[in-house]
């Protein structure tokens, strides 16, 4: 057996006094060999994120402080190490990728030479020979023109490239460890899978020791030699992966495999009953950007020859990827944006031809759930009044939409007291079923949902996207469910359609885009949903819905 | 808003408290100025040029041998008066305008902002001038003045506010669950942007209370009415002589400007969303 690269031996870590636990990390040992990926999963607050920052020295000093154990780098203590030697250590043997790529590059430095700044601290090439070095990583990384990029400012690259430079810029000095914070989160799923392949063949090449930290499952089939799960600071399962994933013991992994999204096979298809509800008829959106009083504005066309049928008690899927007109068509619906042209029949009435005042009772009939649980419920209002605002502006007496409000609460799953209470003592679920309350309270036909999960936890999207599959079940409402993730699309729609640059490029039932696609880009979009290749355990594969 | 939090964050400022105390101070020696100095300030209490610690004149007599003391305690009526309800006057007008700027943007938002500009393009002490000239100094006009040249930097904040949350998604479920834009204006946006104005607003007072000095020591005051300014520009002439006629009121302007100021920088920190997470 070799030594191990990193071993961590009861690492603890101190949180401030007055955080929701004494210590974000509590206790936690285990090893990197060199040439393997052990993948870190958790979900948010697990303290994934803080044992890589430990070792890498960003802990937000002076609140948060390694509180006990060691981190051994080749048998030596990093932390008992001077500050000179950890910094040596730090970016030249062990290196760290960011999940925000956006962010995690100076806006106002080439590229090139961010790279060269730690080629520059942590080794004495000369100038010309650093230059040439910088070439051959972005080469390395799989980018294009690598000259011509060293010389570009990030702002100029796409998220994928931005994420392909952070990772050159962290193997310029060939560190033995690498540790990848959520590299992909932020991505594509099609670039996800490109980065994925880009870390798997790179590791492989340099024998590297690689800490990947995800909350995903499907990332952790694709590329984990080894997985730690860790919940509220404690490593609760560590094994090899085909263990962890396919004979999972601790209940929490359970749980937490369980809840990753998954085609169900035998789902019924949607049987199409009567005029259809809504029939979106060639929309179209053009954004002016920039522009001004003696500049002309650049068209950008988010929303082209758009044309889609939900019928009552159907939930339609709308499929893509970022910046692909999705939300544009689910807006345009509920009415925040105007489209240019084409027409919305909302059972027969164009509602685009209605002015703001005939628009009105429409509004009640087509409603919206938020992406985002923390940006959707204005901070200052009681939960009961947030879900009893909509009614009472349609005229309902204060106190019956309150009632009603407790009543909605309760069917989302909220105790009764959440009423009287605000936004901010809530977590990011109980904030979505708040959120999907007040699109009920209108009582609406048509729900369209915008990314209701994407900001929660695994083990959360589950519960929630079981609540909406519930309620459109009982309600006979029918949704529009849009998403990138075709995983998520997958469990809970009934037709799927998928968008691409502002068009819908296939349009079939789940069965058929899963099985059969037609289009090259709905093929691709499949092919890089990460561990398609594993399945999920029989025993923890959810129920088919329509089994109710 | 007003809860315990907020009172335990404004006090961990210690500059904020002091500039509270004092704050009150002021306040309670303008309202009770006529117990402690009974009698018209502007009457003659003693003989001419008593310098301080004289036996009836505690901060001395002018040339006219009126009682600095009163003087300085009758014109902070007239200094908070002004403040504030020049002040309330500029919030009126700076906050609506920002607000259906913001609110409705485009060509609505570009008429506001072009008019707004106009008013930031005249110098602000000028059009005060010249508009308390044109209407003939009285307090009324005064308040008119000065709010008409300090609401634009609030109609700027308040616009920026309602800008950035008119595109936050609780305001568009407001819009998709069918609320007025009053409604939406009023219930749903502006109690989410008031903390910064409130801020400005704070700081405005103590520059309205500069302005409405430096107009009376132009002698653009109102003639009725004591004031620190028209005691400063009053004793100008014998600043040599007599230093205590222009120290004493223009050390109460400082005073109170500080403490305003103090007070506004303890409600940023203590209404500042990010500082009173990262105290923890």
């Amino acid at each position: 057996m070799t030594t191990p690269l990193l071993d961590v031996r009861g690492l603890s870590i101190a949180l401030p006094p007055g955080a929701d636990r004494p210590l974000a990390v509590d206790n936690l040992t285990f090893t990197l060999n060199p040439d393997e990926i052990l993948c870190v999963v958790g979900e948010s607050g697990s303290g994934k994120s803080m044992t890589a920052h430990a070792m890498m020295g960003l802990l937000p000093a002076p609140h948060v402080r390694v509180a006990g154990g060691s981190l051994l780098f080749k048998g030596k203590d990093v932390l008992a190490m001077p500050e000179a030697e950890q910094r040596s250590l730090r970016g030249g043997r062990i290196a760290m990728v960011f999940q925000e790529p956006m962010t995690a590059l100076n806006p106002l430095m080439r590229v090139g030479r961010q790279i060269g700044e730690s080629l520059r601290e942590h080794t004495d090439l000369p100038a010309p020979a650093r230059r040439a070095r910088v070439v051959e990583l972005l080469a390395q990384v799989g980018l294009p023109n690598p000259a011509e990029l060293a010389e570009a400012y990030p702002f100029r690259l796409s998220g994928g490239q931005r994420q392909r430079v952070m990772i050159a810029m962290a193997l310029a000095c060939q560190p033995d460890i690498l540790i990848a914070d959520e590299p992909t989160t932020a991505l594509d799923v099609t670039t996800q899978k490109q980065i994925l392949d880009l870390i798997r063949s790179i590791q492989a090449e340099r024998h590297m020791g690689m800490m990947f930290i995800t909350h995903d499952f499907g990332v952790v089939a694709e590329i984990a030699h080894r997985v730690a799960v860790m919940r509220h600071g404690k490593l609760v399962e560590y094994g090899a992966a085909s263990d962890v994933l396919n004979r999972p013991q601790h209940p929490y992994t359970r749980q937490l495999i369980a809840s990753v999204p998954h085609y169900i096979e035998h789902r019924d298809d949607h049987a199409k009953t009567g005029a259809p509800l809504l029939v979106a008829d060639k929309v179209r959106k053009v954004f002016n950007v920039g522009g001004g009083l003696f500049k002309k504005s650049k068209q950008v066309v988010a929303g082209d020859d758009l044309s889609l049928t939900i019928h009552p008690g159907e939930t339609v899927g709308l499929v893509g990827e970022s910046g692909s007109g999705k939300s544009t068509l689910g807006r345009s619906i509920v009415g925040l944006i105007k489209p240019d042209s084409g027409r919305i029949l909302f059972e027969g009435t164009d509602l685009l031809a209605l002015d703001r005042k005939g628009f009105r009772p429409y509004r009640r009939a087509v409603q919206m759930v938020f992406q985002d649980p923390y940006a959707s419920l204005n901070p200052r209002h009681r939960v009961g009044d947030i879900v009893a605002q909509g009614p009472v502006a349609f005229g309902e007496d204060r106190n019956r939409a309150l009632a009603r409000a407790r009543e909605l609460l309760a069917m989302v799953g909220l105790d009764g007291s959440a009423a009287d209470r605000f936004p901010h003592e809530f977590s990011g679920g109980q904030r979505q079923r708040i959120g999907i309350a007040r699109a009920l309270a209108m009582e609406p036909k048509l729900l369209v949902a915008d990314e209701p999960v994407s900001a929660l936890d695994v083990s959360v999207q589950g519960q929630v996207l079981d609540l909406l599959d519930d309620i459109r079940r009982r309600l006979n409402l029918a949704m529009l469910f849009i998403t990138h993730d075709l995983r998520v699309a997958a469990q809970v729609c009934d037709t799927i359609a998928v968008m691409r640059r502002g068009k819908i490029v296939e349009m079939g039932t789940a069965r058929e885009v899963f099985t059969h696609p037609r289009d090259t880009y709905t093929r691709s979009l499949l092919d890089a949903i990460p561990g398609k290749a594993w399945h999920i355990p029989v025993d923890l594969q959810q129920a088919p819905a329509g089994a109710h | 808003m007003m809860n315990s939090d907020f009172w335990r964050a404004f006090a961990r400022n210690k500059g904020a408290v002091l500039g509270l105390v004092i704050l009150i101070a002021i306040v309670v020696l303008a309202a009770f100025a006529s117990v402690f100095f009974p009698g018209d300030p502007w009457e003659m209490a003693t003989a001419p040029f008593q310098p301080p610690l004289s036996e009836d004149a505690l901060l001395g007599s002018d040339m006219l041998g009126r009682d600095i003391a009163s003087g300085i305690a009758h014109g902070a009526r007239v200094s908070l008066l002004i403040g504030l309800t020049s002040t309330a006057a500029a919030l009126a007008i700076g906050v609506t305008l920002g607000a259906l700027a913001g609110f409705h943007g485009g060509k609505v938002d570009d008429a506001i902002m072009r008019f707004t500009e106009l008013f930031q393009t005249i110098p602000n002490f000028v059009l005060a001038v010249v508009l308390v000239a044109i209407f003939t100094p009285s307090l009324t006009t005064i308040v008119l003045a000065i709010a008409i040249v300090s609401w634009p930097p609030l109609a700027r904040l308040a616009r920026a506010e309602f800008l950035s949350l008119r595109s936050r998604e609780f305001v568009q479920a407001a819009i998709t669950t069918g609320q007025s834009n009053s409604t939406i204006i009023l219930r749903q946006i502006l109690p989410n942007s008031l903390s910064p104005i409130i801020v400005s607003a704070s700081l405005m007072v103590a520059t309205a209370i500069l302005l409405e000095s430096s107009l009376s020591f132009l002698g653009l005051g109102d003639p009725n009415a004591m004031s620190w300014g028209y005691m400063i520009g009053a004793a100008r002439t014998v600043i040599r002589q007599a230093w205590w006629m222009s120290v004493f009121p223009g050390l109460a302007i400082v005073l109170t400007v500080l403490a305003l100021n103090l007070v506004g920088e303890g409600l940023n920190d203590a209404l500042n969303p990010k500082l009173a997470r990262s105290r923890g």
